[in-house]
């Protein structure tokens, strides 16, 4: 039920007679509609995070969480020689 | 996305867990997705063994009450209203009969991806009464919400909500004292954190001296999760911590909390199989009652006991596994479900079922 796909802003505009801003949002080859409702800074070309057709976060572009934990765990030399 | 489901970073994760515990540590995810994705990708298997996993109640689907089924039954057949609803609900069991076999019998029911859709239609049927049955954790309430919003805007009068809303921390805090409770650690729902933000945790941290680490779904999200919190059991600690910053600050979503709070209001709610939790849901407000399908339609089904064949309350709340009931794979199969958990594909009894692979190595 909880299920959020995150897909990237294609192009914006206003519906529901110029009320709502709706973002066309790209899922790897599919394109949904979703309401920006709840995030009046998303611009196109973000990534937002999908739920039942209303995006309810950015994605902030940190995937270096995961690698910094691994750099705690002292493991992110190993990783890096294979990546 | 791909690395949150690299087998090397996943490798890495798990040879740490395997190298830092030392005794068996009890933890529950409460949220469904996080059991669905931890049986899927065979994770329980992978583990060391001395990490039991129990699965929470965080699958809307698995708690609403056979009486609020009963109730959206009634308004498709008896009001025939055009009843829309998530896909997941329609072959959960009433006492009768589910909304899958209400549209057998002729019923209008729709399985819509998004409630907004719902005001479209209830805008193309003017002549017709449109009802979403609105289930969902802290994730799902505020585009549940905005429906109710938008035909307040477009003066839509035609349409209304059957709520079925449940909050996470009243049902952490139910599981927590349980006089059975075992649980010494919790994988938060990375998603509700989203909406609500982390610091409604903080106090069940304190009361019940537990790690509870708000974790994400993926592979990677997931053993890194479960690796922050085993660190903390290790040490004999007991911290909030946010493994998903990627969605997850710590005050949330605002913009949807204010939606909320401009539809609904907190209440008590009825969890199926686990009895009434005080304040732990969510009913539309008093003065927007004209959007709540219980007044307008004036509903009053009478309530009927659960069947007491499943065990999805001790499921629910960790105290039994899904294969440890003596009706799993036999009465109760997902085509044939005695219980909620069988139906939706969060239930942890399906995820057992769909991948039986894995539940045959963790038995």
């Amino acid at each position: 039920m909880c299920l959020a796909i995150s897909g990237k802003i294609k192009n914006i505009e206003m519906q529901y007679g110029g009320l709502v801003r709706m973002a066309k949002v790209q899922f790897g080859g599919i394109v949904k509609e979703a309401s920006l409702e709840m995030l009046p800074s998303a611009k196109e070309g973000d990534y937002v995070l999908v739920h039942v057709g209303v995006a309810i976060s950015l994605v902030n572009d940190d995937e270096a969480k995961s690698f910094q934990y691994l750099a705690e765990i002292g493991e992110l030399d190993d990783l890096i020689e294979h990546t | 996305m791909s690395e949150y489901r690299d087998p090397e970073m996943v490798e890495k994760y798990l040879s740490e867990l395997h190298k830092i515990v030392t005794r068996t540590w009890t933890i529950m995810e409460v949220c469904g997705g996080q059991t669905h994705s931890l049986v899927k990708n065979g994770l329980l298997n992978l583990m060391p063994k001395e990490i039991n996993m129990v699965h929470g109640p965080g699958c809307p689907v698995c708690v609403t009450p056979v009486n609020l089924i009963d109730k959206a039954v009634w308004l498709a057949i008896e009001k025939g209203v055009i009843m829309c609803s998530y896909g997941d609900m329609l072959r959960v069991p009433g006492s009768k009969q589910s909304l899958l076999e209400a549209k057998a019998a002729g019923a209008d029911v729709r399985i819509l991806y998004s409630p907004l859709e719902a005001v479209k239609i209830a805008q193309d049927n003017p002549n017709r009464e449109v009802v979403f049955f609105a289930v969902g954790f802290e994730t799902t309430a505020p585009a549940n919400a905005l429906s109710v919003v938008h035909a307040h805007r477009m003066g839509v009068k035609n349409y209304s909500i059957l709520a079925s809303h449940v909050l996470v921390p009243p049902a952490m805090e139910a599981v927590m004292n349980d006089e059975n409770a075992v649980i010494q650690a919790f994988l938060a729902a990375g998603h509700v954190c989203t909406i609500m933000g982390i610091t409604e945790y903080y106090p069940l941290v304190e009361k019940y001296r537990v790690p509870i680490v708000v974790t994400g779904f993926e592979p990677v999200d997931l053993l890194q999760g479960i690796l922050m919190v085993v660190k903390q059991l290790e040490k004999g600690e007991y911290r909030l911590e946010n493994q998903y910053s990627r969605v997850v600050s710590s005050e949330g979503n605002l913009e949807a909390q204010k939606v909320i709070n401009q539809v609904f209001e907190i209440e008590d709610r009825e969890w199926r199989g686990i009895g009434s939790i005080p304040l732990s849901g969510y009913e539309v407000r008093k003065e927007l009652e004209h959007y709540n399908a219980n007044i307008k339609f004036d509903v009053n089904i009478e309530k009927v006991p659960e069947n007491a064949e499943c065990i999805a309350g001790l499921v629910l709340k960790g105290l039994k596994k899904p294969h440890e009931c003596p009706q799993f794979g036999k009465k109760c199969t997902p085509q044939m479900p005695l219980g909620a958990p069988m139906v939706s594909s969060e239930g942890a009894c399906a995820a057992y079922y769909h991948f039986s692979m894995a539940m045959e190595e963790v038995t």
